[in-house]
């Protein structure tokens, strides 16, 4: 009996989170009178401002997940190792881009970064980009840390980095022999949430005035019927996608499996 | 000169000093255990020979080398953990080549190397496999050849063999001395075990509550304890209530018979009531010719252990546990039964401290 709850709870869930993108991916296919098309879809890939603004957005998406990866796995790491009381204050302040809307954020680096400050970063399309990307990272930080500090703690860090340390190592060599892969995965989750952050943010791409994947979709869905759903469909693919190559990524990795 | 010299070394953490004037020389090649409870500060003085904690004063130096303010990157120490600590994400070949590449070691010397190691430890054919293919025992054979590839000046072992089962513990200890003792290397272990420190040890250092209660060799620390602390930590000891007849002579008499003890404290004087220990292998079931004393004891509970048979009983007020080799052809006594056991005072510890 408590089986048959069991399935029939699993397959409500299925349904709330199935029937609309049924939907939606069934409205992109109605483009053509009558019968089902990939027009939309067509449409969607004959449009060079979509592979641009895709291009810029993966491009920018690759530059956070770096930066991310560079300033949260020494920053995790850290504060497990030596400094664990500090948690607590670090845990806020990486969720504190969930509470600080992206708007209040922009406009802040607007008014500090514009044309007439010490650091005109406004003043130039690389200076914007780079003042987007630490925009990102910032808008990313509280899933990065939380993926990478859930990563950190399925291994024994302070016995790890006292073996390396015993054993000649640096902090750097440890951080990237030792540490980092063992967290690859974590990581590599933390790598895929900034990927879908970034790739459909709008406010701060459309407020820096940048060619971002954000604004090009709200624009399309303001002006468009059956586009807009195919862009989703396609949106969903490629985190399904991304999804999948972090499974193969986990299933390649010897190591990781033991984990399992 | 000792090759590693820890000179009044003290560790204070916040208001509790953890290590208090520690000195303690250590000849090259030697086995040393330090061998203590919980908490009595022994892992803290490995911290700091291996830099993972700096001394709050005092210093270390190894052959001659002030290493007091190196990092432990600098140290040329090898140290195994009690979690074994291989990387998960490298082989056990990767492993072991690990300080050799971090020192730089050509890539053929290092593969000669760990092919050395691996055949050291008895594993030669592992070494493409990851450390969870392994079980404890073989994790913690590669941790030590791991630390021993790059040639350690000092061989740092903390507890090491307390996550193995049993059996398995017993043949790495013996492999672990086996080697030290070809290699020759200088090593420090870390252990709450006294049985395992007394059997393979040069000398052992008994510590308790941050201070070398005691250091010397292992029948030395069993057989001649120095404080009250040492006799009851290390092996089991019966203690008995003895009033000096004749201090000169170094006669007591224990429940209205007497014993000649020796080394009765300074200053004692007749009449003096002092606590004497006994091991429950001086202890003889039966009367024994030649035995100064023989108690009436009622049987409390019998502990078969293979080879020996451990007996609680009670005699002369007090509890006490005695040893006997066990034989087929003669029965242990039963729980109630009334014994007479036999004792001589020349095996007999005068407690003080």
């Amino acid at each position: 009996m408590s089986r048959l709850v069991a399935w029939a709870i699993f397959l409500l869930g299925c349904l709330y989170f199935l029937l609309p993108l049924l939907g939606m991916g069934e409205f992109s296919l109605r483009m053509r009178r009558g019968e089902y098309s990939l027009d939309a879809y067509r449409v969607v890939f004959a449009d060079p401002r979509f592979w641009e603004t895709f291009g810029y957005s993966l491009g920018l998406a690759a530059a956070t997940i770096v930066m991310g990866v560079v300033l949260v796995v020494p920053t995790a790491y850290w504060v497990r190792l030596k400094l664990p009381q500090a948690r607590p204050f670090v845990e806020f302040v990486t969720l504190l881009p969930l509470v600080i809307p992206a708007i209040v954020v922009v406009f802040g680096y607007i008014r500090l970064y514009n044309t007439s400050s010490f650091l005109p970063l406004t003043g130039s399309a690389l200076g914007t980009d780079i003042l987007l990307t630490m925009g990102y990272t910032t808008l990313a930080l509280p899933y990065m840390y939380r993926s990478v500090d859930t990563g950190l703690r399925t291994i024994d860090v302070t016995t790890l980095t006292e073996a390396a340390q015993s054993l000649g190592a640096g902090w750097f060599t440890i951080l990237a022999r030792i540490i980092l892969p063992n967290v690859m995965v974590a990581v590599l989750s933390g790598a895929f949430l900034t990927l879908a952050i970034v790739m459909g943010e709008f406010t701060m791409a459309a407020l820096l005035n940048r060619p971002a994947f954000g604004p090009y979709m709200q624009l399309l869905g303001a002006n468009r019927a059956y586009e807009p759903p195919a862009l989703a469909v396609i949106a969903f693919a490629i985190t399904w996608g991304c999804m999948g190559l972090m499974q193969l990524v986990t299933r390649f990795s010897k190591h990781e499996r033991a984990k399992a | 000169m000792s090759y590693l010299n820890l000179s009044h070394l003290e560790k204070v953490f916040g208001q509790n000093r953890v290590v208090k004037d520690f000195t303690l020389g250590i000849d090259k090649g030697e086995f040393i255990s330090l061998l203590g409870p919980s908490g009595c500060g022994k892992t803290t003085v490995l911290r700091m020979v291996a830099g993972f904690e700096a001394p709050t004063s005092g210093a270390i130096t190894i052959d001659g080398q002030d290493v007091t303010g190196l990092k432990p990157n600098n140290r040329a120490i090898g140290m195994m953990f009690q979690a074994y600590a291989l990387f998960p994400n490298l082989t056990v070949a990767e492993n072991v080549a690990f300080g050799l590449k971090v020192k730089g070691v050509a890539r053929d010397e290092r593969a000669a190397r760990v092919e050395e190691m691996l055949a050291l430890i008895g594993l030669p054919e592992m070494g493409a496999r990851f450390p969870f293919q392994l079980s404890g025992g073989q994790q913690q054979r590669v941790a030590l050849a791991r630390a021993l590839a790059p040639r350690p000046r000092v061989l740092l072992l903390d507890e090491p063999l307390s996550a193995l089962d049993a059996k398995v513990r017993v043949s790495l200890r013996n492999e672990i001395r086996a080697i030290q003792k070809d290699l020759g290397i200088t090593t420090i272990f870390v252990t709450h075990d006294q049985e395992e420190a007394m059997s393979i040890s040069d000398r052992i250092v008994v510590m308790n509550a941050g201070i070398a209660d005691q250091v010397g060799a292992p029948f030395e620390i069993y057989n001649r304890p120095t404080t009250r602390f040492v006799a009851n930590f290390v092996g089991t000891l019966n203690t008995f209530d003895v009033s000096v007849e004749d201090p000169g002579l170094g006669r007591v008499s224990l429940a209205g018979q007497p014993l000649t003890v020796p080394g009765l404290p300074d200053g004692a004087r007749k009449g003096d009531v002092l606590p004497i220990a006994l091991r429950p292998e001086a202890l003889r079931l039966g009367q024994l010719p030649g035995a100064e004393a023989v108690l009436p004891a009622v049987i409390e509970d019998v502990h078969f252990m293979g080879s020996v048979i451990r007996l609680t009983a009670r005699a002369a007020g007090a509890q006490l546990s005695m040893d006997t080799f066990n034989r087929a052809d003669q029965p242990p006594p039963v729980p109630g039964q009334t014994v007479e056991i036999s004792l001589s005072g020349r095996d007999a510890i005068v407690l003080r401290g």
